[in-house]
């Protein structure tokens, strides 16, 4: 899959540096940000802050990537997992530094920056969070 | 709303067919439901298409008018509908339809689903279905279809004790039954040992733990129910249908090992036709994975949450077993081309509950069930259908 430059940058903040929202009325951490909280729905219009995550989480499910999209073909096998962040929210990443057969459900991770991949040989080369095992 | 009645089936056969185009598909599974019905083509007043991608896979949208045009009713210039919601599009279709009858709008509706994905590359293939899933915070981190399966699969075993061999017994029945259709992709048992042995595609799913990439049209034709008898000597009455939708993304779900989606579709379903799960037969559940199934059991509630598994290995979802799920092979086996899924299902559950299933017949079907899933259950569709007699 090819990204549109603007399609990429649009989300750099997410990417780069875990942003997301904080409803005013609720509390709730939602990653990426949202304009309406899934909780609250009209009461939390206008009232979405900017929150960024610590960037530490645990593993609550994990898979190992045998048949790649030709964009990760290079990186398999891999592994991908949806981490829950220490504030609740939970998001999908690839897991680093560890073996496959290390990788265990409640291992505790943190957010790492790393190239996420290229758009081709001379395109713009993609950066975000990857994660790895804490500590 | 008034009744509505099923009058006509019928499908192509699926597979790898590189002989056939998108257009030879849906116009011959729309001409044989046409036939079936005994129509005139003036009989008809509009016509509704699922379709997933038919921009990606064949460079081609508006494939509505398409298929009307080359089933030759461009000059009745008929109302046609396209209907996209990744691979639950079929079952939308046919809701839309019988909401279109129900409605009083129309009286005979042709419903026609249809995908030809083996113009494309394998990779890219899967890289379309993907994009049914949270492209950008899902797809473009490395998680892919059969990847996000993958991780609901790991978190079922997780919770319920589920085993790769019992995932591999969904395979293996859909598979056998598959043996028994004719117009099936896959028309050849297999055996665990082989699901277990082969290839990864995402821990912990193997190759044959993932439907195939298939071409294929399946369509049918939907009346209103008063008039039914006058095509057809056994109308199959749409009893109830629900719909319903989730988050996108699978993370961002209550949990990771239940399709709320499906289980409200369900509910829904089974209010308005006024029966339970225990009430039907035969069921056509959404096994583009084999773990796709055991979920579909347990939050249709044929099945107790997390029994999934060890139910579908002591057969009780096997052919005239408790509930006879996947007669037609399913998606594993009779192949999965896309936005035919839904329409293919009610295909197979009209001819259970005709009585016209062959060797793959189910005794004494009175109530039968669709169960379709778009992306990785943001949207779920269940419709529940019962002979007319």
């Amino acid at each position: 899959m090819s990204l549109a430059i603007p399609r990429f940058w649009r989300e750099i903040q997410s990417r780069y540096n875990l942003i997301g929202t904080k409803c005013g009325n609720c509390g709730k951490v939602d990653f990426p940000p949202r304009a309406v909280c899934p909780v609250c729905g009209r009461k939390s219009i206008g009232k979405m802050q900017r929150f960024q995550l610590g960037g530490k989480g645990s593993v609550v499910t994990y898979t190992v990537i045998h048949d790649a999209p030709a964009q990760f073909e290079m990186q398999k096998p891999y592994v991908m997992a949806i981490i829950e962040m220490d504030e609740g929210v939970r998001l999908t990443s690839q897991l680093i530094d560890v073996k496959p057969e290390d990788v265990r459900i409640g291992m505790k991770v943190q957010a790492s920056f790393r190239k996420l991949g290229q758009d081709g040989d001379a395109g713009v080369i993609h950066y975000g969070y990857k994660f790895r095992p804490a500590g | 709303m008034r009744d509505v009645a099923v009058i006509g089936v019928g499908e192509t056969e699926f597979g790898e067919l590189w002989d056939r185009s998108f257009r030879d598909l849906g116009i011959e599974a729309g001409l044989k439901a046409i036939q079936d019905a005994k129509l005139r083509s003036e009989d008809i007043d509009a016509v509704y298409i699922g379709n997933m991608s038919a921009g990606k896979f064949i460079d081609q949208e508006h494939v509505s008018a398409l298929v009307a045009d080359y089933s030759g009713l461009a000059d009745m210039h008929l109302p046609t509908v396209r209907v996209e919601g990744g691979g639950a599009c079929g079952a939308i279709a046919l809701l839309q339809a019988r909401l279109a009858i129900a409605s009083g709008m129309h009286d005979i509706v042709v419903v026609g689903g249809a995908e030809k994905m083996t113009d494309v590359g394998e990779v890219q293939a899967a890289e379309i279905l993907s994009s049914t899933a949270d492209q950008e915070w899902e797809s473009v981190f490395g998680a892919t279809f059969a990847g996000l399966y993958a991780m609901m699969a790991r978190r079922h075993m997780h919770e319920f004790g589920t085993t790769r061999e019992q995932m591999a017994a969904v395979a293996v029945k859909n598979h056998k039954n598959g043996a028994l259709n004719p117009e099936a992709q896959f028309q050849k048992e297999i055996t665990i040992d082989a699901v277990l042995q082969a290839p990864w595609v995402a821990e912990p799913l193997g190759l044959f733990d993932c439907a195939p990439l298939s071409d294929g049209a399946a369509a049918v034709v939907l009346c209103e129910a008063q008039r039914a008898r006058k095509f057809s000597d056994t109308p199959i009455r749409i009893a109830g249908s629900g719909q319903a939708s989730d988050f996108l993304a699978l993370h961002d779900r209550r949990d990771l090992t239940t399709l709320d989606a499906t289980v409200i579709a369900g509910k829904r379903a089974f209010h308005e036709a006024k029966i339970m799960p225990k009430d039907i037969q035969v069921a056509e559940v959404h096994d583009n994975f084999t773990i796709s199934e055991i979920l579909a059991i347990e939050d249709l509630r044929f099945i107790e949450k997390g029994k999934g598994g060890p139910a579908t290995a002591e057969g009780l979802t096997a052919l005239n077993g408790k509930i006879s799920v996947n007669t037609s092979g399913g998606l594993k086996a009779r192949g999965q081309p896309v936005g035919a899924t839904g329409v293919a299902q009610a295909v197979e559950i009209v001819r259970q509950l005709r009585g016209e299933a062959g060797k793959r017949q189910v005794v004494g079907a009175r109530h039968g069930l669709t169960h379709t899933l778009g992306g990785t259950g943001a949207t779920a569709v269940v419709h529940l259908f019962e002979r007319g007699d």
